[in-house]
Parts: C-alpha cells; sequence; structure tokens
C-alpha cells in the first residue's frame, strides 16, 4: 500500500534516502558533537582563529588528527611537522579506504572521489557494516556523510563559539567521547572469536609499539599485524 | 603562527589526509582482489580500532596504567558490556561520558 501510494504520488527516492540516512547518522552525530565540541574549545585555547578552526572541521574532516594538530601548533610547532604528523596520523584510511573498495565496484570515480572526502573513522564503521548486509545505496550513503560532517562542524562551531565560557572539558566527561565511540564501533565488528582474537592482539601491539617509540606508527603496524594474523589463523582453521 | 600560516597549515592537512582516503578507493573499486586480500581486509576495521582504543584506555601520561584509578579504562567496563548487550551507539558513547563525568566528581578518583 505504501509503496503503491509512494509511485503515484511520485515521491522521489532521495527523502526516502534522507530518512534512513537519519536513522544511521544520528549516533555518529551524538558522538561528534561533543568531540567536535572540545576541538573548536581547545583550538580556540590554542591560538587558532575561530574562521581556520572552522575551516579546519570542513576541509580536513579527521577528529584525532585535528586534535593533536591544535596541541603541536599550540605548541609552537612548525607547519610541515604539523602536516607530516597528520599524514602519519590519518594513514590508517589507506586501509580502511582499501576494506571499502571491493563493495564500490560499480561506482564511478566521481562518486569515489567524493566519498574518500569524508571517510572517517567512524563513517567507515558504519558502512562496513552496512555494505556486508549489501546496503549500498548511494543517496543514502552520502546523506549518511553528508549529516556526520553537520555534526562534526556544527560542533566545532559550537565549541568556538562557547570557548571564551568553558575553560575545562574534562568535567563533562568529554574527552571520553572519543574512547567511548572507538568501543561502540568494535563490538559492532565482531563476527566471531577470530575477530576478538585480532582486536585483543592489535591492542596488546598498539601499546608495544608505542612503549618501544615508534611514535603515530603503532596504529598501522599493528593493524597490519593484526590483520595478518587474523587471516593466517582463518585460513589454517578452515582447511 | 599567525592566521595565514595556520590557514596554509590546514590546507596541507586536507591534502595529506585526502590523498590515503581517496588513492585506495579510486584504485582498488574497479579490480577483482585474490580471496585472501579480501579476508585480510575483513580484519582490518576490528584492527585498526582496537589499534586506536587501546592507548586511549590504558594509558596515562605514556605509562601504562592497570590500575583501578585509571578511570578510562574503569569505565569502558560498564561501556563495552552496554555495547555488547545493547548494540546501541548512542548508549554506550552516553555511559561512557557519563562515568567518568562522574567519577571526577567522586573523591576516590
Amino acid at each position: 500500500m505504501v509503496t503503491r501510494a509512494r509511485a503515484v504520488l511520485k515521491i522521489p527516492a532521495i527523502p526516502v534516502a534522507l530518512s534512513g540516512a537519519v536513522k544511521q547518522a544520528l549516533p555518529i552525530v551524538l558522538g561528534y558533537v561533543p568531540v567536535g565540541f572540545a576541538f573548536g574549545v581547545l583550538a580556540l585555547k590554542n591560538g587558532i582563529s575561530p574562521v581556520n578552526a572552522v575551516l579546519m572541521s570542513v576541509i580536513v574532516f579527521a577528529g584525532s588528527a585535528q586534535l593533536i594538530a591544535v596541541g603541536l601548533i599550540g605548541a609552537g610547532a612548525a607547519p610541515l611537522s604539523v602536516i607530516a604528523t597528520t599524514f602519519v596520523v590519518n594513514l590508517r584510511h589507506v586501509l580502511m579506504a582499501a576494506s571499502l573498495a571491493p563493495f564500490l565496484s560499480s561506482w564511478r570515480k566521481r562518486s569515489l572521489a567524493w566519498f574518500g572526502m569524508q571517510l572517517t573513522d567512524e563513517t567507515f564503521a558504519v558502512h562496513s557494516v552496512r555494505f556486508h548486509r549489501d546496503e549500498r545505496d548511494r543517496a543514502e550513503t552520502f546523506g549518511i556523510n553528508a549529516i556526520a560532517q553537520l555534526g562534526w562542524v556544527g560542533g566545532s562551531w559550537l565549541g568556538v563559539a562557547a570557548s571564551t565560557v568553558i575553560s575545562d572539558v574534562r568535567p563533562l566527561g568529554l574527552d571520553y567521547a572519543l574512547p567511548a565511540m572507538f568501543i561502540a564501533l568494535v563490538v559492532a565488528q565482531v563476527k566471531d572469536t577470530t575477530h576478538v582474537l585480532v582486536g585483543l592482539v592489535a591492542a596488546v601491539l598498539s601499546l608495544t609499539f608505542l612503549e618501544v617509540g615508534v611514535g603515530q606508527w603503532n596504529v598501522i603496524l599493528a593493524t597490519v599485524a593484526g590483520a595478518s594474523l587474523g587471516t593466517g589463523v582463518a585460513t589454517w582453521t578452515r582447511r | 603562527m599567525d592566521q595565514t600560516l595556520i590557514f596554509a597549515t590546514i590546507v596541507g592537512m586536507a591534502l595529506v589526509t585526502y590523498i590515503p582516503r581517496a588513492v585506495p578507493l579510486l584504485a582498488l573499486a574497479s579490480r577483482n582482489l585474490p580471496p585472501v586480500v579480501v579476508r585480510w581486509l575483513g580484519y582490518v576495521p576490528t584492527a585498526v580500532l582496537s589499534a586506536m582504543l587501546a592507548p586511549c584506555l590504558l594509558l596515562e601520561d605514556g605509562a601504562v596504567n592497570l590500575g583501578v584509578d585509571n578511570l578510562f579504562l574503569l569505565a569502558a567496563i560498564p561501556t563495552f558490556l552496554t555495547a555488547i548487550f545493547t548494540r546501541s551507539f548512542f548508549g554506550s558513547v552516553a555511559m561512557g561520558m557519563g562515568l567518568v563525568a562522574l567519577g571526577r566528581y567522586l573523591p576516590i578518583m
């Protein structure tokens, strides 16, 4: 009945995709607003202008890298070292993009290029669950990304606006938004015991690599090692 | 740093962030990858999220702290349970942030 009414009334597919996108993007937005808020506050406290702070959220759109960059800029680091650090911190997205690519073989280059603009840890986690369920609608995918980024930019803007009132983000627990989001995202990824093993090994290795002093490379190295171990175990047990 | 230099830094950050995100999509989407590579890529989400999460929870001022005085680690237990049993993204984030905020008001922390 509903489908027929829709066909008769010629309701375009976009609003339908949008309502699905809102539902799936909402958790990301609820995680992004507080972290973006913390970023906005910290950016201004480290001598970044309101325009530059919001601009960073629009064109960089990378939570942890932005927070690290703000600290570096505040500490007087050279622009090149800020850019180099950002590169290393965000290099993990190579692996995320590669793992989503096989699902998007029917997409045009232009769509892929745009999808890459908004590929963050959180949008990645949501899409990797969706794509595995065969939900690959382009309008819905871009809708989720756009709403997520709106939340990130909006949160940053709120933080910028409130930075004169807020002296410390810690009493509100805002600094735990990111870890809590990672917890929820990793739990959603676990499909079997091999995933649990991969997660534990990657966690331990990440810490170990940090302790031996590889700097920001820890995430990439631990991911490569963890995924390789998982592949080895899965290949061996299926034989 | 003056604001023009910060602006230039932000543009550079945008470039080095975009390239690693876009190149694998453009290069790999139209290719058929070997099954072992696809399987490997399937473990990437779990591995990368765990590798990012562990230092957030366990490091305090650069040193591993497994004690009960590590508020982030302590709050992670109910947050994990919330995520596992409710599968609610928002519920988990709210639980984690609420517990950390609460923990900071209690004198024991």
